[in-house]
């Protein structure tokens, strides 16, 4: 065992020891910045579950917030004054997540015949038109106004009040959905939508059915952005349709390539550009948006493949844990 | 009953002549690039900014006749906003071309934020008056009122559409733009400039855009940043319901969309015993193209060769 292995074991150690006192050190931050942060680990949740979809499967989902908005409004339907229903939070997020996925089925039967571009447009429609519907169906969700005043969460017994609470319960979901769908990915399944993304036709020829695997992939994905929403209404504790636009599933969609497709490294970095790079650029008042679009269209055009190379993934950096610190003498 | 028909008829073809024209600029985009222009509905939204920068300024200067000064904008305004698409083209999306579908649609997203941002910060985000081209006057048509603005709008789409029309089946640019959307290698082959082919799609669609703007403009008297987003949103499912990549497809698309929507509107409350009023109008579009894609993928007008041919084995 040289001194480079030591000094090598070192600086992974004080990488790593550096990013848990950085998440350890969050919620003593003043709010503000606890809000962003938790506004990133939403944002990293929502890419992370759309990344199932368009990283590993190829099919390109532009109408993913329509999820989101199911299962926040699943909490602000089934949590609030508005029928006098309080189911507790945990309770909610599983419905969501399941009617989520329920949506995600039900686009996806019919149109996952559909290829690539038809796919993406068709997804876009019915995002628009689950917004729409939610703006008009007035009795039931109070239209543009949205529902005010939803349950505070609260998870057995403990209250979620704080933006530091949300920044627990977010940070282990994160987690858990980091390293579930990192699973998924090295399973069989993720081999197979992984050749569905490469080639369909082949992945037919070899008699599996496509348009089962696109529709897992697809209800997997929605059951994400269901459960995502459901975090979303009780941290925000108020839901309007404004909340589910167009421009909310291009975000999710850029958050993807930003940080470079099929990597959830990749996607934690473009969460975290996209959602700090609007508030940094709060200084630049009215000119927030443009420079904003700038920066976007500068990054793609410099950093077409995205901001993270596809090698340096989750998989990288657990094998570089592994290597050096558990097994040195195989380096 | 008919005075109200012929009315909503008249409104429905101007409508659907302002969705064609803007269909025109994606279709031939995706034609030959296979790209969803995401920046488009901002070149439409252009248009009238440009045109009432150039017309206020022209009468500013003295002017000529007030026809005159209107056609002199209206085409600087087709010139300037084609260039831009031209300039946008070459810096935006060519340098992403050997990178997949993805990189340069996002790339187009980022330049429809970048537009918009860019007229808000100039102008301000309020609608602003949009100075009348032709007096609105309501003419008596077989009991229905039909305003001279309607039939204008009418008039130049149709006009528009007969010109491209023209200009892509007879002439030699015309050639390269369709040879250019058949096959991009085998084009090259046989020496046709294709990148050539590809500023020509991105002058003529976004100018295209820009007198839809006008016209949409000059039809509602008001113009404002956001115009483009939702009417871009729309024209492009007109481009996909008539077939995309296909130029008559994207007229008849844009049609059919006006009439589906302005119909579908004016007499779905009354079909449905007032259940299912106005305000479902944008859903309209987007159910109907879902239709039409479950039923049609190809659409009305796009040509039916096999899966494999049209869509690259890989999705994205």
């Amino acid at each position: 065992m040289g001194n480079s292995v030591i000094a090598r074991r070192l600086g992974l150690l004080a990488v790593l020891a550096l990013c848990v006192v950085l998440l350890v050190l969050v919620p003593y931050l003043p709010s503000y910045y606890v809000r962003v942060v938790d506004s990133i680990l939403i944002y990293i949740i929502l890419a992370v579950g759309l990344n199932l979809v368009v990283g590993y499967a190829g099919l390109l989902d532009l109408g993913f917030i329509a999820f989101y908005a199911v299962g926040a409004y699943a909490y602000a339907l089934l949590a609030s004054g508005q029928f006098d229903i309080h189911l507790p939070f945990i309770v909610v997020l599983f419905i969501g997540a399941a009617a989520g996925a329920i949506a995600g089925v039900l686009l996806g039967f019919p149109v996952l015949k559909l290829r690539g571009d038809y796919l993406a447009i068709v997804t876009l429609s019915f995002g628009e038109i689950i917004r729409i519907a939610i703006n008009n169906a007035d009795e039931l969700t109070n239209g543009p106004q949205g529902i005010a005043g939803l349950d505070r969460a609260n998870l057995f017994g403990l209250p979620l009040t704080s933006p530091v609470h949300f920044y627990w319960l977010l940070l282990v979901l994160t987690v858990i959905v980091c390293a579930g769908v990192y699973y998924m990915e090295r399973s069989i399944l993720g081999k197979a939508w992984r050749a569905l993304r490469e080639d369909q036709d082949v992945v037919r020829g070899l008699g599996i059915n496509t348009t089962t695997l696109k529709l897992l992939a697809f209800a997997l994905s929605a059951a994400i952005g269901g459960a995502g929403g459901v975090i979303f209404g009780s941290f925000q504790r108020f839901v309007s349709p404004e909340s589910f636009t167009f421009q909310e599933s291009l975000l999710v969609v850029l958050i993807i390539i930003i940080g470079g497709v099929g990597n959830i490294v990749g996607v934690i970095a473009g969460a975290v550009v996209l959602v700090i790079l609007p508030e940094v650029l709060h200084f630049a008042a009215q000119y927030r948006l443009l420079i904003y679009g700038v920066v976007l269209v500068t990054v793609i055009v410099l950093r077409p493949g995205g901001l993270v190379s596809p090698r340096f993934n989750l998989g990288f950096i657990i094998r570089k844990v592994r290597t050096l610190w558990l097994s040195p003498s195989k380096t | 009953m008919f005075d109200y028909f012929l009315q909503q008829l008249i409104f429905a073809l101007a409508i659907g002549a302002i969705y064609g024209l803007i269909a025109l600029g994606y279709t031939m985009v995706y034609g030959v690039m296979r790209l969803i222009n995401f920046a488009h509905g901002e070149f439409f939204m252009l248009g009238p900014y440009i045109y009432t920068f150039l017309f206020s300024g022209l009468v500013g200067l003295g002017g000529l006749a007030p026809v005159l000064d209107s056609a002199i904008a209206i085409v600087a305004s087709f010139v300037i906003v084609g260039l831009l698409g031209v300039a946008i083209e070459r810096f935006a999306y060519r340098p992403l071309r050997a990178y997949g579908r993805l990189a340069p649609m996002l790339s187009a997203l980022g330049m429809s934020i970048v537009l918009q941002s860019a007229v808000r910060v100039t102008v301000g985000p309020q609608p602003v008056h949009f100075p009348a081209i032709v007096p609105s006057t309501p003419i008596d048509a077989l009991g229905g009122m039909v305003t001279t603005v309607q039939l204008g709008i009418l008039a130049a789409g149709v006009l528009l559409m007969v010109g491209l029309t023209l200009f892509v089946n007879g002439t030699r640019l015309g050639i390269w733009i369709r040879a250019a959307s058949e096959s991009w290698t085998t084009s090259s082959l046989l020496g046709i400039r294709v990148n050539r082919a590809v500023s020509l799609v991105f002058f003529i669609g976004p100018g295209l855009g820009a007198m839809a703007g006008i016209m949409y403009a000059s039809y509602y008297g008001i113009m404002q940043p956001t115009m483009g987003s939702v009417i871009g949103l729309k024209a492009f499912t007109a481009a996909i319901l008539g077939g995309i990549g296909s130029i008559p497809g994207a007229m008849l698309g844009g049609f059919l969309l006006g009439a589906i929507e302005v119909f579908g509107t004016a007499f779905l409350p009354i079909l449905s015993f007032g259940y299912i009023g106005t305000e479902y109008r944008d859903v309209f579009a987007f159910a109907v193209l879902i239709l039409v894609l479950l039923f049609k993928p190809a659409g009305l007008l796009g040509e039916t060769v096999s899966e494999e041919t049209t869509v690259a084995k890989k999705d994205y």
